[in-house]
């Protein structure tokens, strides 16, 4: 298991070195120099000179990789072309907000359809099933946004249950912020709890019809003890590879949600910071994006090798 | 004492007819042989005892455990029964075990479903002395191990071990040894005869293979179509077989084929030093990779006409061998001619050679497209021809080889579904005969079928050795039918050939030690000379 860990790690190292030089040279390739971009059309030659070098843009190609990288390792990510501002900071804002709601989504999602994927495999064909299935159908084909819209009609305008947006701020306690997340969260929850519950039955079932299912009834167990005992376990892989995208979509792509409730989430400083060119912002996103996908991998696969033993030998 | 009385039993599954009047009984000590062919209905009698039956099944008549009809009783008692009562072994040691759970766990959860005032501690030794019982001892296989690490033998020693944890009345074992070698078949059906002696438990054992029915059973049970047609005690039953069904049974068991005499040797097929290893995983990041040597220096040579075995279990280098000589793989050692030219040229399988060469696989369902027609299919070989026949010369073709193999041209225009497995192997050898190779592999081909459809195709090949004076390599783990059709053979073990030589004298007067264990361990048919 160490070994299989180390192993891991090392490829999360690789894989982050190798982004970082990827969206180094993706962004380098992008036509325009943010220097002139911030001085406009008349800029003089000298004052854009000096707004190079103080931007650093006049040092060579690697150097300037390293300098970001390494900014990058001690939290510092540059200043935002536009705002002037660190955009560790910007960032750091941002992802107080998107990081929550992420995993409330997710916690929310997975709440929902691991119960719901195990009871309508346990009872397929029959009524349950064909009704969680339906269920899910639905949750799957339902627009966010119109079913964002359609929370805020009911629980913020009719019953007057939540704020229908805007983000009050940690300061006021936990379960104010969380509060104020939870329309959000479930809207963004929603279609992931149906795919994952979809998941979570077809997997499932395909474990239920395996020869070791059988072999576990054969010594006693019942048709409920033989699933929660030896099925669940073997379906989780298929399940965790599930959970493992959704978290890093839901970090950068509830843009949609975030703008129908106005919260200032990661999703919206991106849009933004692309409709202004703030290039050096788009990359420092877009490498806390890789940067969360790649760990959230890394963690996925402790998780498959802590479900299945096979994998940790394997390694 | 009756232990398992059936009497009467007949069920159906969705309205669709599978057993019909089943009766039989096993006594305490007494090992009862289930046998026919697949789709008698042999594994749904040991379902139905077991009261694990698909949905949709409904039965009539009753199953009596030590005098308690179980048809009647809820799943709760049921569930009582099962592996308390009864144990099940099962045909696939590699899927029968959950693969996340240790198989200490998995032994002891018998115990502990079952009697949950044990503790946990309690339950392991008890797990753990059932497990050096069926001969995995604790120093060297400790609880804590998983089933992928142990082979195909040990898991099913292992589901054994569940089996017989709490002592059960009754065992059912349902193919126990179908998916293992001879020599691990034969140590598995001795473990089984010691339990049933040691224990008194009753034995119900299912089985396609009639020699180790005759050679285990005290009773045997024929079925067919879901129907008993035949039983009896093993001695009277074998000596005075009533039915014409067990009769054609016996007989297609231990069918033997007359080949045409070989031409005048004329080497076709030349293997010389042939060696293959495959890369293991590094056991560090940077440390060098592990191999392992799949094929081991191996030399022999295949005259044109001659019927070559290969004989050798699971691991010893057959289908490594097998893609070699086929030109799917190359090779790091040695040199394999075909008519004097190499498999492989510069990197490349070398199409003239390959278009000489033809294989007919196990599996004859997987090993055809489900969408393409039979005419489509059997001439996929033209792909390898450099002029291959249009138009009515390709309907001539196709309606030759059809006919050639027992089919019709007719069946040309079919799906491969709307055949038997008989009938798909057939088709098989009718997609390897079209371009008339200069060779025929064929990898395990009769392995999957029926005794009764396995001997038509016996016959099909003698027939098409002399028409077509075939020359093949004939790999099989099934001795008899190696002796058969073959006129040399070489015994394969760890990558090496350990012996060769011609087929009769190699079975009758075995030289290597392991060529004797393999024959010893072969189950044999009791001579009992049934008219074919």
């Amino acid at each position: 298991m160490l070994r299989y860990t180390l192993k891991r790690l090392l490829s999360l190292v690789i894989s982050l070195a190798v982004a970082s030089i990827v969206i180094f040279v993706v962004i380098e390739v992008a036509p325009g120099d943010p220097a002139s971009f911030m001085l406009g059309m008349n800029a003089q030659p000298e004052t854009l000179a000096a707004l190079r070098s103080e931007l650093g843009l006049d040092a060579s190609k690697p150097e300037r990789y390293l300098t970001w990288v390494t900014g990058m390792l001690s939290g510092d990510f540059g200043t935002s072309y536009t705002y002037r501002t660190p955009v560790s900071q910007m960032i750091g804002d941002r992802l107080w907000i998107s990081l929550p709601l992420a995993l409330y989504a997710l916690a929310l999602s997975t709440l929902v359809a691991f119960p719901a994927g195990i009871y309508a495999a346990s009872r397929r064909g029959q009524a349950g099933d064909i009704g969680v299935m339906g269920a899910t159908q639905l949750g799957v084909a339902v627009p966010n946004f119109w079913f964002a819209m359609m929370l805020v009609l009911i629980f913020a305008i009719n019953l007057r249950w939540f704020a229908a947006g805007g983000f009050v701020g940690w300061d006021q306690g936990f379960w104010a912020g969380l509060h104020a997340l939870t329309l959000p969260a479930i809207a963004l929850a929603l279609p992931q709890a149906a795919i994952l519950a979809r998941v979570m039955r077809s997997s499932l079932l395909d474990v239920l019809g395996e020869d070791f299912m059988r072999t576990a009834r054969a010594k006693g167990l019942t048709a409920r003890q033989a699933l929660w005992r030896h099925g669940l376990r073997n379906a989780l892989i298929p399940v965790l590879t599930i959970i493992g995208l959704q978290f890093s979509f839901l970090l950068a792509g509830s843009i949609i949600i975030e703008q129908v409730f106005y919260l200032p989430g990661l999703g919206r400083l991106v849009f933004q910071s692309i409709s202004a060119r703030d290039l050096i912002v788009v990359e420092s996103v877009v490498m806390l994006l890789v940067f969360s996908v790649i760990v959230v991998n890394f963690l996925v696969d402790l998780a498959y090798a802590a479900v299945d033993p096979r994998l940790r030998s394997r390694a | 004492m009756t232990l398992l009385e059936i009497n009467q039993l007949s069920l159906s599954i969705q309205s669709y007819p599978v057993l019909h009047d089943v009766s039989l009984s096993v006594a305490e000590g007494e090992i009862v042989a289930i046998t026919g062919e697949s789709g008698s209905g042999k594994s749904m009698t040991a379902f139905a005892v077991m009261q694990l039956l698909p949905k949709g099944a409904h039965t009539d008549g009753w199953i009596a455990l030590a005098g308690q009809d179980i048809t009647g009783l809820s799943e709760a008692d049921l569930c009582q029964m099962r592996g308390n009562d009864m144990g099940m072994v099962f045909q696939e040691p590699m899927t029968a075990l959950n693969p996340v759970q240790t198989i200490g766990a998995q032994v002891a959860e018998t115990i502990r479903i079952h009697e949950p005032q044990v503790s946990l501690a309690q339950a392991e030794d008890r797990a753990a002395q059932t497990l050096a019982r069926v001969g995995l001892p604790q120093d060297r296989f400790p609880l804590s191990r998983f089933p992928h690490e142990l082979s195909g033998g040990q898991r099913q020693r292992v589901v054994i071990a569940m089996a017989i944890a709490l002592r059960p009345r009754l065992l059912i074992a349902d193919e126990p040894t179908t998916a293992l070698d001879v020599t691990t078949q034969a140590q598995i059906l001795d473990l089984l005869k010691s339990l049933v002696q040691e224990d008194g438990m009753g034995l119900l054992i299912i089985t396609h293979d009639l020699a180790v029915v005759a050679d285990m059973a005290d009773r045997i049970v024929v079925m067919r179509k879901g129907e008993i047609v035949e039983q009896g005690a093993t001695g009277d039953l074998l000596r005075d077989m009533r039915h014409p069904y067990t009769r054609m049974l016996f007989a297609a068991s231990s069918h033997e084929v007359t080949l045409p005499a070989a031409p005048a040797p004329l080497p076709l097929l030349e293997v010389r030093n042939i060696t293959r290893d495959y890369r293991l995983p590094r056991k560090t990041p940077f440390g060098p990779p592990g191999s392992f040597r799949a094929v081991d220096d191996v030399s022999f040579t295949l005259q044109r006409g001659e019927r070559l075995g290969l004989v050798g279990e699971s691991g010893c280098g057959k289908s490594t061998l097998t893609r070699a000589i086929l030109g799917l793989e190359q090779v790091q050692n040695g040199s394999i001619t075909l008519d004097g030219e190499p498999v492989f040229t510069g990197n490349q399988p070398n199409l003239v050679v390959r278009r000489k060469m033809q294989v007919v696989f196990q599996d004859p369902f997987g090993s055809f497209n489900p969408r393409h027609r039979v005419a489509r299919l059997i001439t996929e070989p033209f792909h390898l021809l450099q002029d291959p026949p249009t138009g009515a010369a390709r309907t001539h073709a196709v309606a030759e080889a059809l006919e050639a193999v027992g089919l019709s041209a007719t069946d040309g225009d079919k799906y491969i579904h709307e055949f038997s497995g008989g009938q798909r192997q057939r088709i098989a050898i009718a997609r390897a005969l079209i371009i008339r190779p200069e060779l025929i592999i064929f990898d395990e081909a009769v392995s999957a079928l029926d005794v009764s459809v396995r001997a038509q195709i016996l016959d099909l090949l003698a027939e098409l050795c002399r028409d077509y004076d075939l020359t093949y390599l004939f790999i099989s783990h099934d001795l008899s039918v190696v002796r058969s059709v073959t006129d040399r053979v070489l015994v394969m073990k760890s990558g090496q050939i350990v012996e060769q030589g011609p087929t009769r004298e190699v079975f009758e007067n075995p030289q290597h030690i392991y060529t004797q264990t393999l024959i010893a361990a072969a189950p044999v048919l009791p001579d009992i000379g049934v008219p074919a």
